[in-house]
């Protein structure tokens, strides 16, 4: 057994202890910091990986509650059917939030959600079937099987069994194919949708899975109360559940019951001494937090966790294992051009960046796209790969039109691109991210990600992705975070994450630029070996020595036009060329 | 609903809506200049109203004590921050400004509380008293963040908010207060009664409306502020300091706040933690414009006004749900405009 799983075990242990020897005063305490902890598992998805935030948590928690309080007073129904419904309503609640703001910039949803949450507070406030500003008694307890979990103790061990879960499953879902996607929407969307990631969608899955966890954990409370007022679901409440994820951590999910019990704890606490020390009542506890957050992010934005993990023993990545290959896409069998750019035109405003350009490109062909800055190299480039929409013309690629496509429909076709400017994440190992240049071609969704019924499919993928860092000669960096390698390895892993996509062709956006001489004979040297095992490469590139030698054709651009086409050799010597780039020979 | 009623409720929402515009207005102002979404700003708000009523119960406000303990701290920081850049010289000068004028005012405020100056006097005090707490509030908190992401400045806003509402409970106490009319006289317009204290409060909220429309549309000044927000070291490489653009930015805000605190004083009693609900409406406002357009977020601050006067009369205990809930129907119209989809920085 393996030191982290004993130190987790540990951890369980001291759990199930609690309630036997501890006094009820710290039962109390341990099942609200479970609570808490619930609650801030789905912002750590939500904020620290997602980079989306929620102030308005405590409301979907409320949500949870009087669902249930209001079924089982009501209505007599039982509370675990009571648990579904308040899940359902959660889930139509955020989904709609969801599609309106998660749309647009960042800072929308957590200013939604403020509105939100008030609406909501003065909303259970104000209805009278809600019971108004003085809530609900009599809600019932819950019973398992015939077992009775009125006391306290027992209750303890339903809350952590729950939180453990779904601590369990939202550390599955971050090792999983839509978890590298997930982790790539902070600071990698425009890449993750280069390879077929959806990044609204999973936004909005993110959002609706913090939201239900935030209802299960409002659940509970009613059945453990058996009491609902408004307080606890108000805005104070939903911003200290985002405190409690930043001081935690915000990045792990460990830190979620870090933050949870730290800020428990810290308000017991400070609710105690504070009144005494300063000789009044009120909630000056307020106070501490807000300076701790600000010192907080303004010291160790990272929070807890990271500090407390240093301490703990690390797992040693085991190597690997081989699996299967994941099916191959079919291969086009005319031998007509693969992509064949007719026309093709891009204007922004009354500026032509790119003017009726026309060439062609047979399979199995290394063409260079070279050209003066300003020549619509790079335009070009985001013409084919979808990141910008034809003017007028077409692109057609194994004879479908892709000119008008997105991204990820390009990617789906066989596209795979690389990035003028590195896009990596870095926290991530070379294996994450390469990883997800197989985005499109696993199966598993969060769910059976969260339940770790992808086993399979994902050693498939992994193996599938070491075996593209082998080919680049990168295997010895493979469990590396991708930050920590060098600039010309960097570019190496965008060609394996490219390469994981099994592409029919691929796009390289200046691979040379910013390498070393060594680094560019090694580059050259790693596609010439691509195009023989039949791969189909277009590179933009400006290094005229290193596309000489390297392409069986040039296209050379200047002024968005097509200036000369043909061999090296010939473009080499071809007057016209050497005018654009020498200013006259 | 009768056509006087209708005339009140209508009156009484464009002088709220005049006060939130003027919110927005601060808002949008540090947002475009700092992209800070300034949470806080209620608390300023709060703190305006509740140091007039200090002053005209003539004793010193609890403003004084926060002014100078927030002078003290940003004065610490300057030190700490000129003797790691080694530029010890320098340190005089940053203390005169950072702690020296602030602690003058203090001083001021302490002095001039208890000997009834009148009601002007007492306005400008309160004024230049909440002011300073700008610049400073923005030194502490915001200024060693300046290069971090929207989301994360949001979330030290969200965490100024919660310090400065309790320190706000500390410093001025749980009591409500209200201030007494400006001006109590009213006149009849074509047959409607309207009260000059509401004619105040929208003829100067339309004057500083218009003022800073044309400051940060039109001067050159105006949009090498707003040019800081976009990119702060292609701002630097020009001449324009971002430290300096967002200190200027939140001592303008701050004023602005100030202003509204003391021009809904004599409207609504208010407590220490009054002021986040009112800056939400704003905010609501504000998110009408997009967070970046002036007149469309006064618009949309009226909005608000009439809306909340309006649902006060017809359902009352829903008066908050109504005017937070209207949010959604803007975002959606927003999410709809905006024409792709947006990445974040």
């Amino acid at each position: 057994m393996n030191s982290p799983r004993l130190a987790f075990l540990g951890f369980v242990a001291l759990l199930a202890l609690l309630p036997v020897v501890a006094p009820p005063f710290w039962v109390t305490l341990g099942n609200y910091i479970g609570l808490y902890s619930i609650v801030t598992l789905g912002l750590v998805l939500l904020t620290g990986v997602a980079g989306q935030t929620s102030f308005g948590q405590a409301a979907f928690v409320g949500l949870g509650a009087y669902a249930s309080a209001w079924l089982t007073t009501r209505y007599g129904t039982s509370p675990w059917l009571a648990l579904f419904v308040g899940l359902a309503l959660t889930l139509v609640v955020a989904l709609a939030l969801g599609f309106i703001t998660l749309r647009m910039k960042g800072h929308y949803l957590p200013l939604a959600t403020i509105a939100w949450g008030i609406s909501l507070y003065f909303l259970f406030g104000n209805l009278e079937f809600l019971g108004g500003h003085t809530g609900m008694t009599g809600i019932p307890s819950l019973t398992i099987f015939g077992f009775d979990l009125r006391d306290e103790r027992r209750y303890f061990y339903l809350i952590w069994v729950i939180a453990l879960a779904a601590l369990w499953a939202t550390n599955n879902l971050l090792d999983s194919r839509p978890g590298r996607a997930i982790r790539a929407l902070k600071g990698g969307l425009e890449m993750a949708e280069a390879f077929g990631v959806d990044g609204a969608r999973l936004k909005i899955v993110a959002f609706v899975y913090a939201a239900l966890l935030a209802c299960v954990s409002g659940w509970l409370y009613a059945h453990l109360q058996r009491f609902v007022n408004p307080t606890p679901f108000g805005i104070n409440q939903g911003i200290e559940y985002l405190f409690m994820a930043v001081v935690g951590g915000a990045g792990s999910v460990w830190g979620a019951v870090v933050g949870a019990t730290l800020i428990t704890l810290l308000k017991e606490m400070l609710q105690d001494t504070l009144p005494r020390i300063l000789g009044r009542t009120g909630n000056f506890e307020m106070v501490v937090f807000g300076v701790l957050m600000v010192l907080l992010l303004q010291f160790a934005r990272d929070g807890l966790w990271p500090w407390i993990a240093r301490l703990l023993p690390r797992r040693t990545p085991a190597p690997v294992p081989d699996a299967p290959p994941l099916p191959p896409r079919e291969r086009p069998s005319a031998t007509g051009a693969l992509l064949d750019v007719r026309k093709a035109r891009k204007q922004f405003g009354g500026l032509v960046a790119v003017n009726d350009l026309s060439f062609g490109l047979a399979q199995g062909e290394i063409l260079g796209l070279i050209g003066p800055n300003g020549a619509g190299k790079s335009t070009t480039f985001s013409l084919i790969s979808g990141a910008l929409a034809l003017t007028s013309g077409e692109i057609l690629f194994c004879g479908a039109p892709i000119g008008r496509r997105q991204p990820y429909e390009i990617a789906a076709l066989g596209i795979g691109r690389t990035f003028q400017h590195v896009k990596l994440l870095p926290q991530m190992t070379v294996l994450d991210n390469v990883a997800l240049g197989a985005y499109l071609r696993g199966r598993s969704g969060i769910v059976r990600a969260a339940l770790r019924l992808d086993r399979a499919d994902e050693a498939r993928t992994r193996a599938e992705a070491a075996r593209a860092i082998a080919r680049v000669g990168l295997a010895a960096h493979t469990f590396e975070p991708a930050g920590s390698l060098a600039l010309g390895q960097q570019r190496i892993v965008e060609i394996a994450r490219a390469l994981a996509s099994d592409p029919l062709l691929l796009l390289l956006d200046e691979p040379a630029a910013g390498l070393r001489h060594q680094e560019k004979l090694a580059l050259a040297a790693l596609l010439r070996a691509l195009k023989h095992d039949g791969m189909t490469i277009l590179l933009v590139e400006h290094d005229m020595d290193f596309v000489m030698g390297l392409t069986d054709r040039l296209v050379v651009m200047d002024f968005g036009e097509m200036l000369a086409e043909g061999k090296p050799a010939d473009i080499r010597r071809d007057p016209v060329v050497l005018e654009a780039y020498l200013g006259g020979a | 609903m009768d056509l006087s009623i209708a005339a009140l409720l209508t009156q009484d929402g464009i002088t709220n809506g005049a006060i939130y515009a003027l919110l927005a207005l601060a808002l949008v102002l540090v947002f475009t200049v700092t992209r800070i979404i300034w949470v806080p700003a209620g608390e300023f708000v709060a703190y305006g109203t509740l140091t007039l009523a200090g002053l005209q119960l003539g004793k010193p406000p609890g403003t004084v004590g926060l002014l100078a303990g927030m002078a003290l701290l940003a004065g610490a920081m300057e030190i700490h921050d000129c003797l790691r850049r080694g530029e010890a010289s320098r340190i005089p000068r940053q203390l005169l400004v950072w702690t020296g004028v602030p602690l003058a005012v203090a001083a001021l405020v302490w002095w001039v509380a208890p000997r009834d100056p009148g009601l002007a006097l007492q306005v400008m005090l309160t004024l230049a008293a909440v002011t300073a707490l700008g610049p400073l509030l923005y030194r502490i908190a915001y200024q060693p963040l300046a290069e971090a992401s929207v989301l994360v400045l949001l979330i030290v806003s969200v965490a100024v908010h919660f310090a400065l509402t309790g320190l706000g409970l500390w410093f001025f106490g749980a009591e409500g207060s209200r201030t007494p009319a400006f001006v109590s006289a009213s006149f009849s317009l074509g047959g409607i009664n309207v009260n000059a204290q509401s004619l105040l409060v929208v003829v100067t909220s339309v004057v500083l409306i218009a003022v800073l429309y044309l400051f940060f549309g039109r001067t050159l000044y105006g949009k090498s502020l707003r040019a800081t927000a976009v990119n702060r070291i292609g701002a630097r490489l020009v001449g324009v300091s971002p430290n300096f653009a967002g200190a200027l930015t939140f001592t303008l805000g701050a004023f602005l706040c100030a202003f509204c605190g003391v021009l809904i004083g004599p409207i609504t009693t208010v407590y220490y933690d009054s002021g986040f609900l009112v800056s939400l409406k704003g905010f609501v406002g504000a998110i009408i414009g997009g967070l970046v357009s002036y007149p469309l977020a006064a618009a949309g601050a009226l909005l608000v006004g009439l809306l909340e006067s309006f649902s006060s009369f017809w359902a009352s205990a829903f008066k908050e749900v109504i005017v937070f809930t209207l949010i959604i129907p803007v975002l959606l119209w927003r999410s709809l405009t905006t024409r792709h989809h947006e990445e974040d920085e």
